[in-house]
């Protein structure tokens, strides 16, 4: 019973940690971009759904959308206002960018999660679920949202292999990670594949945002939190592997169900955290990490 | 070093500590308290600065040394009576120690993976703080039965004279030898290390300064407070402003790393009419100096200097 339980409960967050550190990781992969205001992005969408159909009487299907349309733009003017000036900067010394970046995104989300407790409030908004009522699994009873969620993780994730690996547009950004001089000496100008790179990214971040709204509620308090567990996730798995993220998403996702459940809530993030350490320490680069 | 003592810089510096001792002759006992404050997280973001600038190690947790030596201090002089002076003592030990333990895991990785590292240090300390609550005093923060001083104005000298003192060292070390090899190490290491110079220890020697520093500087703090808590000395918050702090003041200056931390705490105050606006406020104006002036308030001034 109860492992069941652990396996439908543990599925849905992992599959939600794994949506939110994908878009993570892949900035990274293609633009070298450790976003830090990447927590404050999903709660800005969660709460942007929220809005929409609690303040202007929309649907839940309609506030969703409103959710991820706000983190794309969130992204795009994370690209433009904060991360571009500093890639472009002939202040700042190259090797110093990244912490440069790092900063400024720090500082961003900051700004982002100040903005939303000033205009919402600090209190936990809960999305209004798309899909009602409950459904028994073995005898297990679960709202049928964590399920949606499950399965909406796993469709968007499954698309973004598709756009990635089939389409041109998806093979340039491939490119663009493996080699940002070749793209551009083959006529593709970087910036419009970083655009697509963050636009993607901020409806990745978007949808995870209004699902996580949706299974557990947020606040502008969860902003920490969320950028610190994709943080880790991400370099868990390995920076800028996808699969290693998707890998790094089911292991913290359950090691922290499975302390809820076993142990005690209080402790739930612990032993993702000290295994974070061991793999820091055994093996820098991640588990599936390039160096 | 000796060109230090006969630069302007090192006139400026002498008259504003001169203009900050006589204060408490002539301003509010509010506005020394706001300023003792200050003058402790001055300490944080210039021992940050010593890590970062110098060494070239983003430390994402400048709290975990900061709450380890607070901590420390304050659960020996709760549960165990120790007094006041041994208490700090040791704080500043244990946040030496728990800066060793982390270097060591953390220096052989390099750059975010290092960030990351010593970010889920400060996790791991706030989690085990939270659990261990009959130690600590978990969420609502550990009582401190001694006060360093129930005067206003000797509060004051000690968090300055102790700022002052750590600023000469700290800003000593950055401009010896040692703190060469460090900026080298931090900028080539590949280059330091074909030089003979052993990167780890010397990056280890930061290490290990920052966190003396830190920890100490979160003993007094936590003396001057009288509580120990969650919020004040291991958030990860806390630690952000550390960080914002010493890139606002300039990094590898040191001294500019107090003046950013001063600047970010009377800011804060100022804007405190704005109520919830205020962080906002900071953050937005800490984004817009990165940004478009990376050196920070003194970046520009010691690098004329430099040249000159």
């Amino acid at each position: 019973m109860l492992a069941l339980q652990i396996l439908i409960d543990g599925f849905a967050i992992s599959a939600l940690y794994a949506l939110g550190a994908t878009g993570f990781t892949l900035i990274f992969g293609v633009s070298g971009v450790l976003n830090l205001s990447h927590g404050a992005i999903m709660v800005a969408a969660a709460v942007a759904a929220w809005a929409a159909a609690s303040v202007f009487q929309l649907d839940s299907y309609s506030g969703a959308l409103v959710g991820v349309a706000i983190a794309a733009l969130l992204s795009l003017l994370t690209y433009f206002t904060v991360v571009q000036p500093i890639q472009r900067s002939n202040k700042i010394p190259n090797e110093e960018k990244e912490i440069f970046v790092l900063t400024a995104t720090l500082l961003w989300g900051i700004m982002i999660q100040e903005a939303i407790a000033y205009f919402f409030t600090n209190n936990a908004k809960t999305v209004l679920p798309i899909i009602e009522g409950v459904v028994r699994i073995a005898g297990i009873r679960t709202p049928a949202n964590t399920l949606f969620t499950a399965a909406v993780c796993c469709l968007v994730i499954a698309l973004l292999w598709v756009l990635v690996n089939r389409t041109r547009t998806g093979k340039v950004v491939l490119a663009a990670s493996m080699n940002p001089r070749g793209v551009t000496i083959l006529g593709f100008e970087l910036t419009n594949v970083y655009i697509v790179v963050w636009i993607i990214y901020g409806v990745l971040a978007g949808i995870a945002g209004v699902l996580l709204g949706m299974f557990l509620g947020v606040s502008s308090y969860s902003v920490g939190p969320l950028t610190a567990s994709a943080f880790s996730i991400v370099v868990l798995g390995g920076l800028g592997s996808v699969s290693g993220s998707l890998i790094a998403a089911f292991v913290v996702g359950y090691l922290e169900t499975f302390t809820a459940y076993m142990i005690s809530p209080a402790y739930r993030s612990i032993p993702a955290l000290l295994l974070l350490v061991i793999v820091m320490y055994i093996r820098p680069q991640g588990l599936l990490g390039r160096r | 070093m000796t060109s230090f003592f006969k630069s302007p810089l090192f006139g400026i510096s002498l008259i504003l500590v001169i203009i900050a001792a006589t204060l408490p002759w002539y301003v509010s006992g509010y506005i020394l308290g706001l300023l003792t404050v200050a003058y402790y997280f001055g300490v944080f973001a210039m021992s940050w600065d010593l890590l970062f600038g110098f060494a070239g190690e983003v430390n994402f947790g400048p709290t975990f040394l900061i709450g380890t030596g607070a901590y420390t201090a304050g659960i020996l002089n709760n549960h165990y009576g120790l007094p006041m002076y041994p208490c700090i003592a040791l704080g500043a030990v244990a946040a030496v120690i728990a800066g060793f333990v982390l270097a060591l895991p953390a220096l052989r990785v390099r750059g975010p993976y290092f960030g990351l590292t010593t970010l889920v240090a400060v996790l791991i300390l706030q989690s085990f703080i939270v659990v261990f609550a009959d130690l600590t005093g978990g969420e609502i923060g550990l009582t401190i039965p001694d006060v360093l001083s129930i005067d206003a104005g000797v509060n004051y000298w000690i968090a300055l004279g102790f700022m002052v003192i750590s600023a000469a060292i700290l800003f000593g070390l950055s401009q010896s030898p040692v703190g060469l090899v460090l900026q080298a190490s931090g900028q080539d290491p590949v280059q330091a290390g074909a030089l003979g110079f052993n990167i780890v220890k010397h990056k280890l020697a930061a290490f290990i300064v920052s966190a003396f520093f830190s920890g100490l500087s979160g003993a007094l703090l936590v003396f001057y407070f009288g509580t120990a808590s969650v919020g004040t000395v291991v958030d990860i918050a806390v630690g952000v402003q550390v960080i914002v702090a010493a890139v606002l003041g300039g990094r590898r200056t040191v001294l500019g790393a107090a003046l950013g931390a001063i600047f970010l705490i009377v800011a804060g105050e100022f804007l405190r009419p704005t109520g919830e606006l205020a962080t906002f406020i900071v953050s937005a104006v800490a984004l817009v100096v990165i940004l478009f002036f990376p050196g920070g308030f003194l970046g520009s001034v010691l690098s004329r200097e430099a040249r000159s």
